[in-house]
C-alpha cells in the first residue's frame, strides 16, 4: 500500500510535511502495511497538501489535506480510496490535469523524485538510449524538427543554439541549464528540479553528446533551497548509478554535472549575466557578439538553455521531433508550461499545446479571481511582460500571437489581479524593479529605470502630467532602443502596456 | 550559527579555491557557516584566488544575497513581486515592519530578526509567499505572519 504526500516546495508551504507526519502517526498507531512516497507536486496548489493513495483502479486524490483530517480520512477508509468530504476521485479524472497535454510534465508529481527505478520504469533514459544510436548531428535535426523554441522566454530555436556550439571547434565545451528561474509567477523549472530532476539530468547529458560537451552545470537560484538540495541528490545518485561521469550511462563518452547556486540577482537569469556568475564575477551583461554559442563559459562554446527546454529533450528523442511538433500552432509548436498564479481561485501548472487563449487559461483552468472580485489585468511573462485588459484575453497563447499585441509569452507566467489594482502602481513597481536588478552594464536602463520611477511618480502627483506621459513615453523608447538586455529594454513592456489600457490610473490621459 | 572565526574561514577558502569559478560558491560557503560575509577576509580570498581586492569586494556587493553584517537568529524573507502583489503582500509586509520595529532589510534591535525583500520564491500560486529560516510559508496574511513570527519568538 503506497501514499503520496509532495515534498514540493509549494506543498511544504501549507503544510505537506506536518500532513505527512501525522499520517505516518496513524500509520503506526493503526499498525498497517503502508509505507508514504514524498512525490512532486501535481501543480494543482489550491489542492495541496494534495494526498494520493494507490489503489487498483489508479491513484485516488485527497486535498487540501490538514493535520486534522488526517484521522477522519483513516477512520473513512481512504487507505482503499473510499469517501471523504475531501476526497476528489481518481487524480487523473480531475478535469484540470484530464484536460492538459503533459509531455515535459508526464512524470511530475506522480513519482518519486529521487528513485532512478521510477524513473526509468517510466520512460526514463529511453531518449538518451535512442541518442546512442544517433550521430550529433542526427540528435540535433531531431530537436530542430521538433520545432522546441527556448522556453525560457526569449524562443529561440534550440537546434539551431545547438548546432552553433557543434560547428564551432574547441577542446572544451559547456552546456549550462539556466534554473534562474526569476520571473514573478513561474514556477515550472522549479518543479522539474524538485519533482522530476532526473529528467533534466537526460536533458542535459544529451546535449553534452550531442554538441560534444562533457561538463555541464546547472544555476540554480537562492531563493529555491529545496530544488538545489534535490538537484544535488539527484547528481549524486546519477554518479553513483553510472548515469554521470566517464561512460555516463554505458555510452562511452563522458560528462560532469554540477549545480551552482545564484545569490539573488535577477538579472543573472540572462544568459551572459549567468555565465560571469558562475565565473565567479560580478553578473554584469556581456555585449553580444560573441554568442555565448561560440564564446560563452569560460570562454568557451556553451549551450546555455533554460530547465524546460533541456527537460523537454528527452521526451522527443524518445518519441520523435513529430510527435512533438504535433502539438501547437503556427510557429509555436509543442506545449507551453503555463504557469496560473497570483489572484486567481485555481493556480497552478498547465501543460498545453501551444495556441490555448488567455481566457481559456484564466477561466476554464484558472476559474477566475481568488479573491472572487472582477478581474481587471493580467501580467503575462513576468515583471518584463505587458499588463492585459480584459479585451485582450482572447489572445492565443503563442509567441508571434502575444507580439502581435506588444506582449510576450515569456516564460509562461499569467499573474492576474483583480480590480482593486492600481496600474499606475503597477508601472511604478516595474521601473523600480529594473533600478533594483539593473546590473549597471548599460546606461539606458541603470539610469532610465530610477528617472522611470521618479516620472511616473509625478504623473501620479498629478504634476503636468501630459507633459510627464510624453516623457516616459520617450523614456521607454530610449530604454527599448538602447539597452543592451532584456531587463531594460523590455522593462517599458509592463510601463507602456499600463498606459495605453488603463489610462484611468494615469489621471485619464493616453501618452 | 558559527561566530565569525577567521582561521576556518580560511580554511573554507582553500578548500575551494581551486573549483573553476570558485568565488559564489566561496561565498556561499562563508555565509552558511557565519551568516555574512566579513569584510576582514576579503584579501584572503583576493589571495587564494589570484584576484584584486576591489574584484572581490565588488562581486560581494553586486550580489543582494551576501551579508556584511551578521544576522538576526530568524531571518524572514518576504517576497514583494507581482504575484505577490495581487494578493496583498505590501499590506502584509507594512504590518509585518510595523510590528518589528524593522523594515525590509533590517534587523531588529533585539537580534531577533532580520527582515529581507525577495523578488518571487517561485510559490506563485500560494501567495503572499515567505521563506522564514529557509522554511517555506504561502497564503500568508498579517494573521499568518503574527502567528509564524510570535512561534519563531517562543523558540528563542
Amino acid at each position: 500500500m503506497k501514499l503520496f504526500v509532495p515534498c514540493d516546495m509549494a506543498a511544504l508551504s501549507v503544510g505537506a510535511d506536518a500532513v505527512a507526519r501525522a499520517i505516518s502517526e496513524q500509520i503506526a498507531t493503526r499498525r498497517l502495511d503502508a509505507t508514504v512516497v514524498r512525490n512532486g507536486s501535481r501543480g494543482l496548489f489550491w489542492l495541496e497538501p494534495l494526498v494520493e493513495v494507490e489503489t487498483a483502479k489508479g491513484r485516488v486524490a485527497y486535498g487540501p489535506v490538514t493535520v486534522e483530517s488526517v484521522a477522519s480520512l483513516f477512520d473513512a477508509g481512504f487507505l482503499d480510496g473510499k469517501a471523504h468530504p475531501l476526497c476528489l476521485g481518481l487524480t487523473e479524472e480531475i478535469p484540470y490535469l484530464k484536460n492538459q497535454e503533459r509531455l515535459t510534465f508526464a512524470r511530475c508529481g506522480i513519482i518519486d523524485p529521487l528513485s532512478l527505478a521510477d524513473y526509468i520504469s517510466r520512460d526514463g533514459y529511453k531518449g538518451l538510449q535512442n541518442a546512442l544510436k544517433l550521430k550529433p548531428e542526427q540528435i540535433i535535426e531531431e530537436v530542430t524538427n521538433s520545432g522546441l523554441r527556448g522556453r525560457g522566454g526569449a524562443g529561440f530555436p534550440t537546434g539551431i543554439k545547438w548546432k552553433t556550439v557543434l560547428g564551432a571547434p574547441a577542446d572544451q565545451k559547456y552546456i549550462v541549464c539556466n534554473a534562474d528561474e526569476g520571473d514573478s509567477g513561474t514556477f515550472a523549472d522549479r518543479m522539474i528540479m524538485e519533482g522530476d530532476p532526473f529528467v533534466l539530468i537526460e536533458g542535459m547529458t544529451i546535449a553534452g553528446f550531442a554538441v560534444g560537451a562533457t561538463s555541464g552545470y546547472i544555476y540554480c537560484r537562492s531563493e529555491y533551497p529545496h530544488a538545489f538540495k534535490t538537484l544535488q541528490r539527484a547528481i549524486a545518485i546519477g554518479y553513483e548509478k553510472g548515469y554521470l561521469g566517464a561512460n555516463a550511462a554505458g555510452s562511452g563518452k563522458h560528462f560532469d554535472l554540477e549545480v551552482r547556486l545564484g545569490a539573488g540577482a535577477y538579472i543573472c537569469g540572462e544568459e551572459t549575466s549567468l555565465l560571469e556568475s558562475l565565473e565567479g564575477k560580478r553578473g554584469q551583461i556581456r555585449p553580444k557578439p560573441p554568442l555565448p554559442a561560440i564564446e560563452g563559459l569560460f570562454g568557451k562554446p556553451t549551450v546555455v538553455n533554460n530547465v524546460i527546454s533541456l527537460a523537454t529533450v528527452p521526451i522527443i528523442i524518445d518519441k520523435g521531433a513529430a510527435y512533438y511538433k504535433d502539438f501547437g500552432m503556427g510557429r509555436s509548436r509543442g506545449t507551453l508550461t503555463i504557469q496560473l498564479a497570483g489572484n486567481i481561485k485555481q493556480g497552478g501548472l498547465v501543460e498545453k499545446a501551444f495556441g490555448l487563449t488567455l481566457r481559456q487559461a484564466i477561466y476554464d483552468f484558472g476559474g477566475g479571481t481568488a479573491t472572487g472580485k472582477k478581474f481587471r489585468a493580467v501580467q503575462v511573462g513576468g515583471p518584463l511582460g505587458a499588463y492585459f485588459p480584459d479585451s485582450l484575453l482572447d489572445t492565443p497563447l503563442d509567441y508571434e500571437a502575444f507580439a502581435a499585441k506588444k506582449g510576450l509569452v515569456g516564460h509562461g507566467g499569467v499573474v492576474v489581479f483583480d480590480e482593486t489594482v492600481d496600474l499606475a502602481k503597477q508601472a511604478r513597481f516595474a521601473m523600480e524593479f529594473c533600478a533594483i536588478e539593473s546590473c549597471g552594464k548599460c546606461t539606458p536602463c541603470r539610469i532610465g529605470s530610477t528617472r522611470g520611477v521618479e516620472v511616473i511618480d509625478r504623473i501620479i502627483a498629478n504634476q503636468d502630467r501630459k507633459k510627464n506621459l510624453e516623457v516616459l513615453n520617450d523614456l521607454c523608447e530610449v530604454m527599448l532602443d538602447g539597452s543592451l538586455c532584456a531587463l531594460g529594454g523590455l522593462t517599458p513592456y509592463p510601463v507602456l502596456s499600463a498606459v495605453e489600457h488603463f489610462k484611468e490610473d494615469f489621471h485619464g490621459t493616453a501618452a | 550559527m558559527q561566530a565569525w572565526d577567521n582561521e576556518r574561514a580560511v580554511s573554507l577558502v582553500e578548500q575551494r579555491k581551486n573549483m573553476p569559478g570558485a568565488l559564489l560558491p566561496i561565498l556561499h560557503a562563508l555565509q552558511e557557516e557565519f551568516g555574512y560575509v566579513d569584510p576582514s577576509v576579503v584579501p584572503a580570498i583576493a589571495d587564494a584566488l589570484n584576484l584584486s581586492k576591489a574584484d572581490v569586494h565588488g562581486t560581494i556587493s553586486f550580489y543582494h544575497d551576501f551579508r556584511h553584517h551578521p544576522p538576526g537568529r530568524h531571518v524572514l524573507k518576504m517576497c514583494r513581486a507581482e504575484s505577490c502583489q495581487s494578493m496583498g503582500c505590501d499590506a502584509v509586509i507594512g504590518h509585518v515592519e510595523k510590528k518589528l520595529g524593522a523594515k525590509l532589510g533590517e534587523t531588529t534591535a533585539d537580534g531577533t530578526f532580520t527582515l529581507d525583500a525577495v523578488y518571487c520564491l517561485g510559490n506563485c500560486s500560494l501567495s503572499p509567499a515567505v521563506l522564514l529560516d529557509g522554511k517555506p510559508y504561502g497564503r500568508v496574511s498579517a494573521q499568518v505572519a503574527d502567528f509564524l513570527i510570535d512561534d519563531a519568538r517562543r523558540r528563542a
